[in-house]
């Protein structure tokens, strides 16, 4: 996720200081991995910049001074911008999981033991996700489906994969080569 | 320690075999879910499990007593008082009141009536349908109905719930609430949950899960 995005956004929706805007952003979307501060200062830098944001005021502080930020139009636009692009979709085409049961069966290793170790893998966290889900909030739950919905996703295709291993596993074989090469050469 | 175990259960439907081998244990209060696709055998399982079906091989031993040596009267006296069923479209009775579809199972029991209604409204109440008491399964939605359907498997205080599928014809929503009062209730009741399905965002309620393939069993 965008850390830059996401404070521009932020700060439309008020002017803030660099530390409330790190308590901010991890309160909505970095519960499970909060933004460093010295990468909050580092992007607050970047975009004072670029022009997208500005210094709103300078309070005097304990230690150094205190910066007040906020939003510039240009910022706006950006955010305005960001948000009405779609997210391109994961093509998911270079998955780790299907080289894996490749190679497995290349090298005569048990391929059905690597997926069954995967699901077992996967249903733990989803398992942990289901559990945290109950007890949370709502800004929890549809964090936790969102994590859900993909780990199901990859959990249909390690069943499908499961069910065509002894294709898969005869035409390696027979081939000798990899699935598609003869259209390449 | 185990309440309920299936051991090396077969089972064949003609020609073509639904169990070649299965085996499942289940301790008091646990939930597990017996997953696979389609035609693996997990109905025929739950079935064999619940003594509604019978094994051509193997045993299933609830409570230190082997089904097969029970007469059909007392298997079927076991499923009354011991077990709780769900099936996936519910399958409540259409000319009974939801309290009234409830309150079956207590009345087979020979439960007397107002002690029935009573007990069948709080297990409506807890699975947040008490307002459709008096409606009929037809005038309620499919959610609301698989929702007075774990009331009715509930109500008797059993120790296994057996769910065949219970959101397989739900959407997601209504999914989600059903198996989260289920998975609570087991939980607030002791009682175990043997949970047949073949979404893995349902089998993640249990705690542990039963893959079957091809008739067998392995516990992932």
């Amino acid at each position: 996720m965008s850390v830059t995005k996401t404070f521009l956004g932020l700060l439309e929706h008020g002017a803030s200081y660099g530390y409330d805007l790190k308590r901010e952003y991890d309160a909505y979307f970095g519960t499970e991995k909060p933004v460093a501060y010295g990468q909050v200062y580092a992007t607050l830098a970047r975009l004072l910049k670029s022009g997208l944001v500005e210094i709103d005021s300078v309070e005097p502080g304990a230690g150094p001074e205190r910066k007040r930020y906020a939003i510039t139009d240009a910022g706006v636009a950006d955010v305005e911008q960001w948000l009405a692009e779609p997210e391109a979709p994961e093509p998911y085409l270079q998955s780790t999981l299907y080289a894996k049961v490749v190679l497995a069966l290349l090298t005569g290793r048990p391929a059905a033991a690597l997926l069954d170790t995967q699901r077992t893998a996967h249903m733990r966290v989803m398992r942990e996700l289901t559990r945290r889900k109950q007890t949370g909030d709502l800004a929890d739950q549809l964090i936790c489906d969102h994590a859900l919905f993909h780990l199901e996703a990859d959990l249909r295709w390690l069943e499908l994969t499961t069910s065509r291993l002894a294709q898969l596993a005869a035409l390696i074989k027979d081939q000798g080569t990899a699935p598609g090469d003869d259209e390449q050469r | 320690m185990s309440m309920l175990t299936c051991l090396e259960l077969e089972k064949r439907f003609g020609r073509t075999p639904a169990l070649a081998g299965a085996s499942l244990e289940i301790a008091p209060g646990e939930i597990i879910a017996v997953t696979g696709p389609s035609g693996s055998g997990k109905s025929t399982l739950l079935y064999c499990a619940a003594g509604i079906l019978t094994p051509d091989a193997g045993k299933v031993v609830f409570d230190g007593q082997s089904l097969d040596r029970l007469s059909d009267s007392r298997r079927g006296a076991l499923r009354r008082e011991q077990f709780g069923f769900i099936f996936q479209f519910g399958r409540l009775v259409p000319e009974l009141s939801c309290a009234e579809n409830v309150a079956l199972p207590l009345r087979l029991a020979g439960a007397r009536r107002q002690d029935a209604k009573r007990r069948a409204l709080e297990w409506l109440d807890y699975l947040e349908v008490g307002e459709l008491a008096d409606s009929t399964p037809g005038e309620i939605s499919g959610g609301e109905g698989q929702r007075v359907a774990v009331a009715r498997a509930l109500v008797g205080d059993p120790r296994v719930v057996f769910a065949d599928e219970p959101t397989g014809a739900l959407d997601s929503i209504n999914g989600e609430h059903v198996m989260r009062l289920l998975s609570e209730a087991s939980r607030n009741t002791g009682a175990a949950v043997v949970l047949v399905t073949h979404e893995a965002r349902v089998a993640a309620y249990a705690d542990r899960e039963v893959v079957l393939r091809d008739g067998h069993t392995r516990e992932l």
